[in-house]
């Protein structure tokens, strides 16, 4: 894999202004991920401050109710600030700071990735900066004003359709401004190379535990490794150690929102076509003449036209498979783990629940499935509830 | 000698740029015919996109109305050919690379070459990544317009070496928009650049009043002004071609 292309995907489709920037981070990222001393203080912060390794739990009762294959849950949620956001955070803010940078500046949609680094930068003592969609500020009140305690500035971004994909065109447009000082810490296995082999990087963390894991609880390896996909940083952290395991079957879940049918849907992998954009080349959600769409679905974190340009690859070379799960679908499954497990889980992971439910049935009791989840639910009552009718606000 | 070339033949060349369709398509053809009359020695139209990471809030809005209007890259290249009815003017196309790249790189260049658009500047397509277009616009005879930036530094010459049409000289870090002062050395960069070629130098990005016009055509070959425009044609919509026309008049007069 050279100059950041997995097949024809990927790329660094950026303004000239930023080149010389990303060329630089390349460099530095290709320097201390050999180094000694990072590799240790970041699994040191890895370790004892984001609570790793996370549990793979195996999920008894699920699997009895289904009555299929043995279901095995990854458990990002159980990290320090809720999510696997933290994998990434950590090692690009300190990343910034071997860099000499004072400064990092973030996209987030629900506010996972921005709360994440807001407490990396707290932890590292470095400013920071998140930009978040202004629809996205009002939705997710409670994670702005948590951004805000841990010493970060919000930006509600008021351009475009004022969601994530807007976040981050404000974010790079900000880092054109300031690149001296400042390192753009992006969210996902997305936007312009190196980030999404450094993202890659970084969340290969989940499936290198993982793998390891179940070889220690089964003796063999999963039939089945699942995750959702929006930008895609957790599935690819997920897969990313089982793609060289031809056996194990990948599937990431999309969210198809009312229904990829219809024009309130995300899922790019289903409705998308090839482009260039944030970037990179890959599948983007977009009109005939390559406007970008404005996508929709009740998970936030999912909410985005596009995909990580490997990805794209995975889909392409059919090594990994990719399905679109409803709102609906996911709604249900959000309510069926809390019931069943006692495991409130994000609304962007019980997309990856909600496929599970469909196929482990279907699939013998020696076989395995192992599902991230990615973040935990917390987040998402309030707006499960409303869904459901109740009127109840944060 | 290509008509951009030729535009610089021994003078400093205005460049105004404004969004296609706004106010509306119809609208644009007569603000392009406008801007010749008073001055402009090549236009740069604007193609309306969904997501313009390297424009300011100004710009910005133009792509939102121009899209609202319901303005197309087809519409575009068809009021292109109602220019062409009248003028002969270089027309440069500012776009990003997914319309281009939607449009099919072929179907767009060879559009281009049919209505007559002198040459393209595209944003988010830097020197490592413009081999996606540069071999197939030599074909039609299209100039692929490179920028260079203040970040730029060992790279001017390279992106120089190559460059075709004119060199767009980004003036400032951020994105486009009205700028009281620029601070990068402007002087020193065309300098680096006339190293390797004489491809002319146009300078872009904040540039608003008279007195930057003069100062940086001292500098460069060319001057390009965009948000201030798109400002004035913003404000008066529908009844813009008047102060379009006399704010490009000042501006062409300005050029040392």
């Amino acid at each position: 894999m050279s100059n950041g292309r997995y097949g024809s995907y990927g790329g660094q489709y950026v303004p000239e202004t930023l080149m010389n920037e990303i060329h630089k981070l390349e460099e530095q990222y290709e320097y201390y991920k050999n180094d000694k001393a990072f590799n240790e203080e970041l699994s040191k912060l890895l370790r004892e401050y984001a609570g790793r390794p996370s549990l793979l739990y195996y999920a008894e009762k699920m699997t009895k109710d289904l009555g299929g294959a043995k279901i095995y849950f990854k458990r990002e949620d159980l990290n320090h600030t809720g999510s696997h956001k933290i994998n990434n955070v950590l090692g690009q803010v300190l990343l910034a700071k071997k860099m000499g940078k004072t400064r990092v500046i973030a996209e987030t949609g629900a506010g996972q990735h921005g709360v994440a680094t807001a407490t990396a930068a707290a932890l590292l003592g470095l400013e920071c900066e998140i930009f978040m969609g202004k629809e996205d500020t009002i939705r997710q009140a409670l994670n702005v004003y948590r951004m805000e305690l841990l010493g970060a500035r919000v930006h509600p971004v008021e351009s475009g359709t004022a969601t994530l994909k807007d976040a981050v065109n404000e974010c790079m447009r900000e880092w054109t401004q300031r690149v001296d000082d400042t390192l753009y810490v992006l969210g996902s296995v997305m936007g312009p190379h190196p980030f999404p082999m450094i993202v890659r990087d970084f969340q290969s963390v989940i499936s290198k535990e993982a793998r390891e894991q179940i070889l220690e609880a089964e003796g063999k390896l999963p039939d089945v490794v699942m995750a959702c996909v929006g930008g895609g940083s957790n599935s690819m952290g997920m897969f990313y150690e089982f793609i060289k395991d031809e056996n194990v079957r990948l599937i990431g879940c999309e969210a198809a929102g009312k229904g990829v049918d219809t024009d309130k849907t995300a899922a790019t992998m289903a409705v998308g076509t090839l482009g260039v954009f944030h970037g990179m080349k890959s599948y983007f959600c977009q009109d005939g003449y390559g406007q970008i769409a404005p996508v929709y679905s009740i998970s936030a974190g999912l909410d985005y036209p596009g995909v990580g340009p490997e990805h794209a690859y995975l889909k392409d070379t059919g090594r990994a498979e990719y399905v679109a799960i409803t709102d609906d679908e996911a709604v249900e499954a959000f309510e069926y783990i809390a019931r069943t497990e006692g495991i409130i889980a994000a609304i962007e992971s019980s997309h990856a629940v909600a496929h599970l439910m469909k196929i482990a049935p279907k699939m013998n009791k020696d076989q395995i499935i192992i599902c991230c989840l990615s973040g935990r639910g917390d987040k998402d009552v309030a707006a499960i509830a409303r869904y459901r009718g109740v009127n109840l606000y944060e | 000698m290509s008509k951009i070339r030729e535009a610089f033949n021994g003078k400093k060349v205005f460049i105004p740029f404004l969004t296609a369709g706004d106010p509306d398509i119809e609208n644009t053809c007569e603000l392009i015919l406008e801007m010749e009359k008073n001055g402009a020695g090549i236009i740069e139209i604007g193609i309306p996109f969904s997501d313009p990471i390297a424009e300011g809030p100004v710009i910005q809005s133009a792509n939102v109305r121009a899209l609202k209007k319901g303005c197309t890259t087809d519409k575009v290249f068809e009021m292109v050919e109602k220019v062409r009815e009248k003028s002969s003017i270089p027309l440069v196309f500012l776009t990003y690379l997914n319309p281009v790249f939607k449009y099919g790189y072929d179907k767009f260049l060879n559009r281009c070459k049919e209505t007559g658009i002198d040459g393209i500047i595209i944003p988010d397509l830097p020197f490592e990544e413009k081999h996606e277009i540069s071999d197939l616009a030599k074909d039609y005879d299209v100039d692929i317009i490179s920028l260079i930036a203040p970040t730029s530094a060992e790279r001017i010459t390279a992106i120089a070496k190559e460059a075709s049409g004119y060199i767009y000289l980004v003036s400032s870090m951020g994105v486009t928009g009205m700028r009281s002062s620029i601070e990068t050395d402007i002087k020193s960069m065309v300098e680096k650049i006339r190293e390797v070629t004489d491809v002319p130098v146009a300078v872009g990005f904040g540039i608003n009043t008279e007195s930057q016009v003069s100062e940086f055509s001292k500098l460069a070959d060319g001057v390009i002004v965009g948000s201030a425009i798109v400002k004035i044609i913003g404000e008066y919509g529908d009844n813009a071609k008047e102060p379009v026309g006399e704010y490009v008049r000042k501006m062409s007069q300005a050029l040392l």
